[in-house]
């Protein structure tokens, strides 16, 4: 069983409400992921998962609730600073540097892991040169890793869109995130796509040891995938626990399918 | 007709041969041109790749930098004093546009943000003016503005040593932003705002780093411009030579500023030496938007530009 009950969760999201003026477009949820879990959040159209996903890596502040991080509250923090902590993310419509090459675009994700001396580094000299080899070691596993090795050159910008999510979780894996959050990984993709995608997360989870928190709109797709799905519905939550419960939960499927109305 | 093709195709390469040290003598002053316009430019591209902004106001805070230093050398300070506190001044700066300017107007349109630095413009001419007045001013730096000979080639002191600063600039500004990670982080922001954001690069930052370094830029400018014809509001005109050399280095290219300002300066000068009496002169003034416009017809991205490639 992943996660022990003893040790703190690794994002403890508690009673977090998101309003865009009189919309209340998160409502009072609260969701705690588990180091070393898969977490699906789910939901038809306009639940608010992308909206909670924001509100987690910063880019939207709560208006009420609070976000905590390794048992540290982390609710107010800007985008940026999130990231320092070590949540990366990747977005509903792709994110990607378009004019700089894959590796390039991959190469940033590191950006946050390097230090030292301007000087050395634009002579690309001594520590400098060493470090850009290491990180550029780094960066060339998890091309591998993803199998993008024969696009490493190409602009972002002209890849299919299937490989562009590739690329993009590539750059978010270069950040080594205890956390890392998908916004529809598999959105757009073919079914053979869908596939590798959720070998990748599944990889990705086993061998970098990383916690994923994933949203999808497809719920048959996450199933397999996921060790635990919340459900969304308006803002709410309506639903949490093992695939297997879930996709028997009423209330899910009265949001996913429509409820009967008598009378 | 044929006269006339002998006139243009012929005669001035003939001149030219004929005199070479004259020759060089064209070309320095075309590199030195050439420089300046660089120089201006590569401010230009710089505020344009971290934020998409094309700031209106990089002529004006040319003008404004060499105002400021003046202004310190007639109060008494001495040469490097001035300097230091230009460069603070041009940093505050940087702090305040950032602060006041791009923050709140943060994920605006690039119009709106055009429209931003026009409004700049205008207040860094009037404040500027207002702290150190309107006249026309000399500015000294202690270089002499005189020649000497070497092998029948005249040299301006203060030329070349313009020439040898702002090559220098250039090159460090160059190196430092291709291969740093101030650089990386740079073109990251200028693609997209929100990924770079949640890779952890913080985007205040990187623009009060822009912008400073731009505002320096415009402090070498004004200083060498200064130095050469004095202080005075047409300081702020030579942006308008700057487009050219941005249309044809590509907006988004240091190297492309550079190279874009070698091309027209010394283009413009040899164009007003050799070509210049038959057209009745003035081709100096001409030269860049001519090139310019030839340049967007066919290659609009620039030299150095990346082409913009749009699925339908």
């Amino acid at each position: 069983m992943k996660g022990s009950a003893a040790a703190p969760p690794l994002l403890e999201v508690d009673r977090v409400s998101v309003r865009f003026g009189a919309l209340i477009a998160v409502n009072q949820v609260s969701l705690s992921v588990a180091r070393g879990e898969i977490v699906a959040i789910i939901g038809p159209n306009g639940a608010g998962k992308t909206t909670l996903l924001n509100a987690v890596s910063g880019f939207y502040r709560p208006y009420e609730g609070t976000i905590a991080f390794e048992g540290r509250d982390r609710t107010r923090l800007a985008p940026p600073d999130v990231a320092a902590l070590g949540i990366a993310r990747t977005f509903q419509n792709v994110a990607l540097f378009k004019g700089m090459s894959v590796l390039d675009n991959i190469m940033t994700g590191r950006l946050l892991k390097m230090r030292g001396n301007f000087l050395l580094e634009a002579l690309y000299w001594g520590p400098a040169r060493r470090q850009e080899l290491e990180h550029r070691a780094f960066v060339e596993r998890i091309i591998d890793f993803l199998e993008i090795q024969a696009i490493r050159k190409t602009p972002a910008g002209r890849l299919p869109y299937g490989l562009q999510k590739r690329v993009e979780l590539a750059r978010a894996l270069a950040a080594e995130p205890k956390l890392l959050l998908l916004d529809e990984p598999m959105a757009g993709m073919n079914v053979e796509e869908k596939e590798d995608m959720c070998r990748f997360i599944l990889d990705v989870n086993q061998e970098f040891d990383t916690t994923i928190a994933l949203i999808e709109h497809d719920m048959g797709v996450v199933m397999d995938v996921s060790d635990r799905v919340v459900v969304l519905d308006y803002g709410r939550k309506i639903a949490d626990g093992p695939p297997a419960s879930v996709r028997k939960d009423a209330a899910v499927l009265d949001a996913y399918l429509g409820v009967a109305h008598d009378a | 007709m044929l006269d006339a093709l002998h006139a243009v195709l012929v005669a001035p390469f003939r001149d030219m041969a004929g005199s070479p040290a004259f020759l060089v003598e064209v070309l320095i002053g075309g590199l030195f041109a050439g420089l300046m316009y660089s120089l201006v430019a590569l401010g230009f591209v710089l505020i344009f790749k971290a934020s998409g902004v094309f700031n209106f106001a990089q002529g004006v805070m040319v003008l404004f930098a060499a105002l400021t230093l003046v202004g310190l050398l007639e109060r008494g300070a001495p040469v490097l004093l001035a300097l230091g506190l230009t460069t603070a001044v041009m940093v505050a700066l940087a702090f305040a546009i950032e602060r006041l300017v791009l923050r709140p107007l943060v994920n605006q349109e690039h119009i709106i943000l055009f429209m931003a630095t026009i409004g700049l413009n205008f207040f860094l001419e009037g404040f500027g003016e207002m702290l150190w007045g309107a006249n026309v001013k000399k500015l000294d730096i202690g270089i002499p503005d005189r020649s000497f000979i070497v092998r029948g080639v005249q040299i301006n002191e203060l030329e070349l040593t313009a020439a040898v600063t702002a090559a220098v600039l250039v090159a460090v500004l160059a190196l430092f932003f291709q291969r740093t990670r101030i650089g990386r982080a740079l073109r990251a922001v200028a693609d997209d705002h929100e990924a770079a954001l949640s890779l952890g690069i913080p985007l205040k930052t990187i623009w009060v780093v822009v912008w400073s370094v731009a505002g320096v830029v415009a402090i070498v400018a004004g200083l060498m411009w200064g130095a050469k014809s004095g202080v005075q509001f047409s300081l702020s005109l030579i942006a308008l030579k700057a487009l050219p050399v941005l249309i044809l280095g590509g907006f988004e290219s240091v190297p492309g500023a550079i190279v874009g300002g070698l091309i027209i300066g010394i283009g413009e000068k040899l164009g007003e030496v050799y070509w210049g009496p038959l057209v009745g002169g003035a081709i100096e003034n001409w030269f860049a938007y001519v090139l310019a416009l030839a340049f967007l017809l066919v290659r609009p991205q620039g030299l150095f530009g990346e082409r913009i490639i749009e699925r339908v």
